[in-house]
């Protein structure tokens, strides 16, 4: 199958290709961040997770809407406004969740997963009762748009860039809060041991809820990155579920590292076979791929050594 | 086996339920129906066998497969593929550019029966295929989660993740598969039209005693040391093992049960619905599957089937009337499930109407006896 191609050719390819990855690799980063948070340190299993995602690409259309109808000269910085509510709006919306649904279903992880898979259904169907079942874009400001030509081939698309240095900051930042805050070393503390953290006097329910309502904020702020390459409709976020949560058992559930590597491992067999294979047969041997590694090293890539 | 064996594997209380069901389904719904709502009747039945299959996975065994739609719809398209062969004899399809091959396959540029087509011009063949391809599938994905020790939340998502390919796959690979629309225009088996009212009859009277026979081997096993075996396991896995269990055979073993159950569902869904298609194999009619066993009751096989009929009536109806609240309510049903009846409807009925039965057959029989009594002392006195 490269005997059709050049060398340069072959290799402009693999760049573009690698850079398309690139940014399939940052948006499963992100979604997959909140989810190693929640499922990784947590051990619940959200459902939900993409709809909390398109709550913050809903939240970002609205706030596009809002910038260009009412503060256009604004426009152009609408997008760093966007994110910050949109994390809000869906930390706050978890933190409900929480409190309503989750916590009374921490012994029970596979009711939690039936749960949430309900909870959403519900989301989706207020999406489209609200949004309608269209999709819908947000306009991009003009520094936004366009791309850096490298040689007469390969271009790099602006958009791309910024969504991976946004989620560069991301990833940087949820290391520092897990890893060197205080915060942090309670949410380890309480995953760890419970009873213990409890004596201590950490208080569990509350570090619980706010493990929560961290992981659906940073979904909400992937789905905020999400609009600016591609559409949104009510079910998008079904659509993302499934690879979200390969990507965190793949990386090892309880490695953070473990999730960034496994995330880029996938994205980038998918984007680089999706140009020689169809677009369906690439995800399947990559989805294959993850699957049968699995069975083998069922613990995933990273897998800490701990006792249970 | 003495009567003895029997009652220990059939108690009355079960023997109650399996006759009410019995008559439920081949008397009363054929009575009561005409054959368009039969079928639709029949259709739920089918679900009903992946919920069977779940009752032993998930509630005995406390294994959940969020892929139980994967082996629905492979049992499901062995028979399509069947009939599909059937459908397009040479002179049927002639009009073609390669007769003989399914239209599909014709419209996708493809020439020639695909190899792994060819051995389903046999009907003895289809129907080992059904039962065997399943089992085997679920076979591989269960030793090879099971033999590592890996269960509960990483194997349901393993499953959900193999029902996600197998949609892509078929999706995808639309000449072999008909893609998105699937195998339809399924017309006759073994040149009898199944697309006939009668035909619709007979066939759902197959399927109800298909149903029957599930049943009464997932009671078998739910009263058999196996049975108690995977109670054991799901409460307390390391203590199995610690006597001396090969706990991974039994979990390996119910999961197979549970996927040939769904693919004896899945061929007679296509045999009564008249096609199949990947909206019956992916993670939204799987995780849906586990719903009819969930409200059924999960530690009860006969209300897995009163599951699978409510939810899907329901649905029907739903849909048909209010569209947009049909994904409300759904989600409803999922939350309200797990947080305020974990034991569904089998469990409403062992707490609430059950000893109501009890109390008021027990009132009657009471009422019964004392009046013969008065009447009998009466009698003595006027003697």
């Amino acid at each position: 199958m490269f005997s059709d191609y050049t060398s340069t050719e072959l290799v402009s390819i693999f760049a573009m290709q690698g850079f398309a990855g690139l940014i399939l690799f940052s948006v499963f980063v992100l979604m997959a961040l909140g989810l190693a948070i929640i499922f990784g340190q947590m051990g619940v299993i959200n459902m939900a997770h993409g709809e909390f995602m398109i709550l913050g690409a809903y939240v970002t259309y609205l706030l596009s809407n809002l910038f260009e109808t009412h503060m256009p000269a604004l426009f152009s910085i609408y997008f760093f406004v966007a994110m910050i509510v949109a994390f809000f709006a869906a930390g706050a919306l978890g933190a409900l969740v929480e409190w309503g649904l989750i916590r009374h279903l921490y012994r029970r992880p596979l009711d939690t997963l039936l749960a949430t898979w309900g909870l959403s259904l519900i989301l989706q169907q207020t999406y489209r009762t609200v949004f309608g079942a269209r999709e819908v874009g947000v306009s991009l400001p003009d520094w936004l748009m366009g791309s850096i030509p490298l040689t007469d081939i390969i271009e790099i698309p602006i958009n791309g860039l910024f969504v991976m240095g946004l989620t560069l900051t991301i990833a940087v930042s949820v290391y520092f809060l897990m890893f060197k805050s205080r915060w942090g070393g309670q949410v380890r503390a309480v995953v760890q041991n419970r009873p213990m953290a409890g004596a201590v006097g950490i208080n569990t329910e509350k570090t619980d809820r706010i493990t929560f309502a961290l992981g659906c904020g940073i979904a909400g702020v992937a789905g905020s990155a999400f609009t600016m390459i591609g559409s949104t409709g009510p079910s998008s976020g079904q659509l993302y579920i499934v690879d979200t949560f390969l990507v965190v058992v793949f990386g090892g559930a309880q490695s953070l590292l473990g999730t960034i590597a496994s995330a880029f491992t996938i994205s980038q067999a998918q984007s680089t076979m999706e140009f020689f294979l169809s677009g369906s047969m690439a995800k399947v041997l990559t989805l294959l791929t993850v699957v049968g590694i699995l069975m083998l090293r069922p613990q995933g890539l990273f897998a800490l050594k701990i006792r249970h | 086996m003495s009567t003895n064996d029997i009652r220990a594997y059939m108690p009355k209380g079960d023997l109650i339920s399996l006759l009410i069901l019995a008559v439920l389904i081949l008397v009363v719904f054929p009575l009561s129906m005409d054959i368009f709502r039969l079928n639709l009747v029949g259709k739920y039945l089918t679900y009903a066998f992946v919920a069977i299959g779940l009752v032993l996975c998930w509630g005995y065994g406390g294994i959940l497969s969020l892929g139980q739609g994967v082996f629905f719809g492979l049992g499901g398209y062995c028979m399509a593929m069947f009939l599909k062969l059937e459908a397009s004899s040479p002179e049927a399809t002639k009009i073609q550019s390669t007769p003989g091959i399914p239209d599909f396959m014709d419209w996708n540029q493809i020439t020639e029966l695909p190899w792994f087509w060819e051995p389903f011009y046999s009907f003895p063949f289809t129907i080992l295929a059904v039962l065997i391809v399943p089992t085997i599938f679920a076979y591989i994905i269960g030793a090879a989660m099971f033999k590592r020790r890996v269960g509960g939340v990483y194997f349901a998502i393993i499953t959900q993740a193999v029902a996600s390919i197998l949609t892509v796959l078929i999706i995808g690979q639309q000449g072999y598969t008909g893609g998105v629309n699937g195998i339809t225009d399924l017309r006759t088996l073994l040149g009898w039209d199944i697309r006939t009212d009668s035909a619709k009859f007979i066939l759902y009277f197959v399927n109800a005693g298909l149903l029957i026979g599930c049943l009464l081997i997932a009671q078998y096993i739910r009263k058999s040391k196996l049975g108690r075996l995977l109670v054991a396991m799901r409460e307390r896995e390391d203590r199995v093992r610690f006597s001396g269990y090969d706990v991974s055979d039994f979990k390996i073993f119910v999961f197979c049960i549970g996927a040939m159950f769904s693919a004896i569902g899945g061929a007679m869904f296509t045999l009564q619905v008249g096609f199949m298609s990947p909206s019956f194999v992916g993670i939204v009619p799987s995780i849906e599957m586990v719903i009819f066993c969930a409200v059924g009751g999960r530690l009860s096989i006969f209300g897995a089937v009163y599951g699978a009929l409510l939810v899907n009536w329901s649905k029907t109806t739903f849909s048909e009337s209010f569209p947009e609240l049909w994904l409300f309510a759904m989600g409803a049903l999922f939350i309200g499930v797990v947080m305020a009846f974990p034991s569904g409807l089998a469990g409403l009925y062992k707490q609430h109407i059950g000893p109501r039965i009890r109390n008021t057959l027990a009132t009657i029989r009471r009422d019964y006896l004392a009046s013969r009594a008065n009447a009998k002392s009466q009698s003595f006195a006027t003697d």
